[in-house]
Parts: C-alpha cells; structure tokens; sequence
C-alpha cells in the first residue's frame, strides 16, 4: 500500500550515526529491518518495509484515535488488590509495583470517554506493558464501567484490546472477568448501542475469548497474532509446525472470523464512520 | 479394576479384607472392617491437600457427564450436532426428565479406555461443540425447560481446526447468550473446570462445585510452567491458585459445594448422582420462585459483581 512507497525510500536514506544509541533503532517484529524510531513513530509505528503494525502504547494509541485533547479518562484510580495473596517466584503485589514503575498505572486498562472526528464515544485501550495486558479485577470492571456509561449516554463502545488473556496471579478471579465483561455486552447489544473490537498484536486467551471476539463490528490492525490458544501449546498438542500465517489477522479475515483489517492511517475514519452508521 | 491413588491405599486394603470376609461369610468382621473403613475414610480425606483434590478430580474412576445422566434422567434423549459443522463428542446433550420435571442436561464428556478418550477428544471440545450446548441451551430457553450444564474438561481443544473455525468467538458468544438467557440453568463443576472450556457452560443461575471437582484459570501443570519456569512446581502451583470447591466457596466465586459423599464420587457413584439430584432440583424449586425479570436481574448482579479491587 501507499504506505511502503511513501516511507521506503527515507528509509533507505538514514543510517545509523555513532551519536545514536541502539535504543533508537528497532527492530520489525514481522520481517527483522532495522529502522530508525523517529521516522516509525511519525509512521503511527507500521513498519515502513512489510507494513506490519508494532505495538504501541496507550498515549500513542489515543493520539491515534481520539480527536486532540478530548479524551477524559474515568476509573484511574482502580487499583488491583491481591485476592488469594498469590506467590509464584514473585508476589502478585511485587509484580503489580513493578509494572507501575515501568508504565505509571496500576492497570493494563485505560478507559474514558473521547469524541472520534466529533463523534463521543467510549473508549477503552489495553496496554500490552503492564503485566502483558493480562486481564483481572480491575480490568474487567473498567470495561463493565465502561457499558454503564455507553447506556446511560447511549454512546458507542470501542475496546482496544492487547493480552496475553487472563491474568493468573488473580486465578478464578480473573477467569469470572470474562463472563463478567460478556454479561455487560449483552446489555449493550439489547440496547442496541454498538460495540466495535480492535484487535492489536496480541489478542489472546481469555480477552480473545470474550469481550474481544464479540464485537458488532470486528476490526484487526494488520499482521495482530489473535486467538485462544498460544501457538507453543499448539505445537505441542497437534505435534507439528503451525501453518504459515496462522492466527494472523490476515488468516482471521480469510476464515470469517473478523471483519476488516485496518491501517492506523486508516483506523479513525473508520471507526468514526462505524459509529455514525450503527448509531445514526 | 477400580484405581487407587497413593493415599488411598490404606482404603484399598480395607475393602479388600472386607470382601474376603464376605466371601467366608464373617458377618462380625465385616462389621468390624466397615467401621475401620470409616474411620480410615474420615481420616484420608478430611485433610486433603489442593493436590490430592486435584488428583481425585482427575480420577479414572470418578463418574462422567455420561454417568451422571444415566443415572440422573428417567426419560432421556441424546441430541446431536450444532447444525453447521459437525457433532463434537466431547460435549452431549440430553433432552428428558427427572421426575415430573423436564430437564436439558449440556456436559462436557471424557471417555474411558484409549478408544473413548479418542472419540470424546479427551474432553476438550472443539467450537463446535459449545455451538452444540448454545443451541440446546436455546431450545431449553424456547421450550421453558431448566438447564443443567456439568462441567468436566481440561480446557478447550487447543488446535488448528478449533482456532480456524474460532474458538474464541464460540466461548465468548456462550458467556454473552448465557448471561442472559431466559430458563432456569444451573451449572456444576463434576470433576476438571478448566479455564475457558469450561466457563463456557458455567455461566448460570447457580454455580456449584462437587466437593472433589476443581476449577482454574490455568492448569496447574501450564502455571507452574509460565510462572514458575519449573515443570515440577505443580503442587506449589495448585495450592496457589485456590482450585479447590472449599477454597472457591470461600472466596465467594461459588454459590455452593454440592455434598458429594466423603469417599469420593470414584468410591460411590450412586451417592454422588443422589447430591447431584437433589441439589439440582433444589435449586430448580427455589430458583421458581422468583419472576423471570428477577431470576435475570439476580443472575446479571452476580456475575458483574466478580473481582476484587480498590478504588
Ligand atoms: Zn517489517
């Protein structure tokens, strides 16, 4: 796409100087070019040589979404506790301080409400960064928070999701979040207020096998690895390599499974424009 | 052959002896024995470990979703198939009666011998079967028919066909419809609740667990894997996760522990089918006093009411 043509050639033009750390540079998860951080990050983070999507954060995926400073987050100060006091090489707690130090939250979840090219909406962005994206307590009740104030506004719901699934130091707790989170999409659906899923790289597990598949609208971000399963577990189980491509966004669309891949050049007109024509 | 774990062999040596005194016909030492044998059974499995729970609920001998069935329903009818795919053995539907009251029972089944475990994929169904449970839970709906869902699975299949058909979609769109759907439906955990696999027929009106069933997020082995790095941690791994139906209970993230004789459902089948039943049809004459909008209304608060956090 336009993409490639546009950006491809700066690419090739820049070249690492002794000045620039290594931290700088990154490398493409999908086809290993190195590329200079600056011109990606001017890229929304896609890849300028095969197009892949990089993961991004919260802010950048805000940047991207929402209309500039409209954005008013609800529920920061939901914090996680340690239900079953939960100890594997490191405590829950430990664990949840560790993340706070590296991302400046105590969720993997940030939600509020934001207009989208003046559209309102609610709006809630997993961050891959804090404990992977796992989903517990807190999370799950931000989404469900989240519902009430699509209803109670009749506005549209748009979850940004990027796990690994649930979140085990939280157990069966975490396990209830998935029909916690479905049971308030349920009463979304009967409102008819609709409810658009963007799966980034990665959707798995737990979040894949709730609120994230149960979207109206079903949108995944190029090359996003989606599905309940890890591919290591599935090597082990089937005994053999996976399927080039397998449970990429690509072969989701090809299988039925979602219903458009889209750029982040893309992404805002789109998922304004899914909102104007569900929710006229 | 009836399996005995190790803690159990002191049972086993009971119950022999109490055989070869029935076979000589020493009415007073049988006697004698069967008191021994409940004393023994009141001292082993009183203070069970989370992993000697875990392990008698993965017994050879403990009764499956079938078994329950056949022993529960006096009328009953297999349906088949989720009317796309195909029929996915590891999950079955039953259509009957329990008394005068008509029943849909939707189980997770694992099979016995190398042959049925094959055929009933080890009890790890494909999407298509929690199609299949959608579809009689939507018949049950239809026809006002109570819903009885057992629980017995190590998780959902993890392999190619189940991911290319969505396995995801067919768990989450389970949890979405069950939610809310509109009959009276009870779950219980028999024996394996294994993460998703097995929420996917545990959203309900009530939530049990047999006393000897667990239910997790992860496996204990894949937990102590990950978390652990350490394949041998299992045991730590168990007793962290709190799987047990006592520790649950506790927790609150269950309504009941259905009384599931202290010998274990592997040592007394029948007497495992009897708490089954009568906690089933308990909860059916209790949950019938509510209205529909109640009973919903009542099930919704329960199920976004799970998790804990501070604010
Ligand atoms: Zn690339």
């Amino acid at each position: 796409m336009s993409l490639f043509n546009l950006f491809g050639d700066s690419e090739k033009k820049k070249q690492p100087t002794k000045s620039e750390a290594p931290s700088h540079w990154v490398k493409c998860p999908s086809c290993q070019s190195l590329m200079y951080y600056k011109e990606i990050e001017k890229q929304n983070h896609v890849c300028p040589k095969c197009g892949f999507h990089l993961r991004i954060g919260v802010k950048e995926r805000l940047a991207l979404i929402a209309d500039e400073g409209s954005f008013v987050e609800f529920d920061a100060n939901l914090r996680p506790v340690d239900p079953i006091n939960f100890v594997d090489k490191k405590s829950y707690a430990a664990r949840v301080e560790e993340g706070y130090a590296k991302n400046g939250t105590y969720s993997s979840v940030v939600s509020g409400e934001c207009t989208i090219n003046s559209v309102p909406a609610q709006l809630v962005v997993f961050d891959f960064n804090f404990m992977g994206g796992s989903l517990g307590s807190v999370e799950g009740e931000k989404i469900v928070r989240a519902v009430n104030r699509a209803l109670e506004k009749r506005q549209g719901l748009i979850i940004v999701s990027a796990s690994g699934g649930a979140r085990m130091q939280e157990s069966t707790f975490s396990l209830m979040q998935m029909s916690k989170t479905s049971a308030a999409l349920a009463k979304l659906s009967d409102a008819k207020l609709p409810y658009i899923s963007l799966l980034t790289d990665p959707t798995m597990g737990g979040v894949s096998a709730s609120f994230a598949t149960l979207g109206d609208i079903i949108i995944a971000e190029p090359g996003a690895l989606v599905g309940f399963a890890g591919q290591r577990v599935i090597k082990q189980t089937i005994g053999s390599d996976l399927p080039e491509g397998f449970q990429r966004a690509e072969f989701l669309l090809e299988k039925g499974s979602i219903d458009m891949i889209v750029e982040r050049s893309e992404l805002k007109e789109t998922l304004s424009d899914m909102l104007k024509l569900l929710l006229p | 052959m009836a399996t005995y774990l190790d803690f159990e062999q002191n049972i086993r040596q009971i119950q022999e002896e109490i055989i070869s005194a029935e076979v000589r016909y020493d009415h007073h030492a049988v006697e004698i024995l069967k008191q021994d044998l409940a004393k023994e059974v009141e001292k082993t499995y009183s203070n069970l470990s989370p992993y000697q729970e875990l392990q008698l609920a993965r017994h050879a001998d403990r009764p499956y979703a079938l078994d329950y069935i056949n022993l529960l329903l006096d009328k009953k009818y297999e349906i088949h198939g989720d009317r796309h795919f195909r029929d996915d053995l590891s999950i079955i539907c039953y259509l009957g009666t329990i008394g005068e009251e008509r029943v849909m029972v939707i189980g997770e089944q694992k099979g016995r011998g190398t042959k049925n475990k094959l055929k009933r994929n080890f009890g790890m169904p494909h999407p298509e079967g929690y199609r299949k449970a959608l579809r009689a839970a939507k018949m049950a709906e239809k026809f006002n028919i109570p819903v009885l869902m057992l629980i017995d699975t190590p998780g959902a299949y993890p392999g190619l066909g189940a991911e290319e058909r969505n396995q995801s979609e067919a768990i989450a769109r389970n949890l979405l419809e069950l939610s809310n759907l509109n009959t009276i439906t009870v779950s219980v955990v028999i024996g394996e609740g294994g993460s998703g696999g097995a929420l996917a027929i545990g959203v309900a009106d009530r939530l049990a667990m047999m006393r000897y069933s667990v239910f997790s997020v992860i496996s204990p082995e894949g937990c102590s894997a990950i978390l652990w790095n350490d394949p041998s941690k299992v045991e730590a791994a168990t007793k962290a996760l709190k799987i047990t139906s006592s520790d649950l209970k506790e927790l609150d993230l269950i309504d009941d522990v259905v009384d599931e004789p202290l010998i274990g459902a592997h040592r007394d089948k029948e007497g495992a089918a009897i708490a089954l039943k009568t906690y089933f049809m308990n909860s059916v004459n209790e949950l019938k006093t509510l209205s529909d909008a109640e009973r919903l209304e009542k099930r919704y608060n329960r199920l976004v009411g799970m998790g804990r956090f501070s604010e």
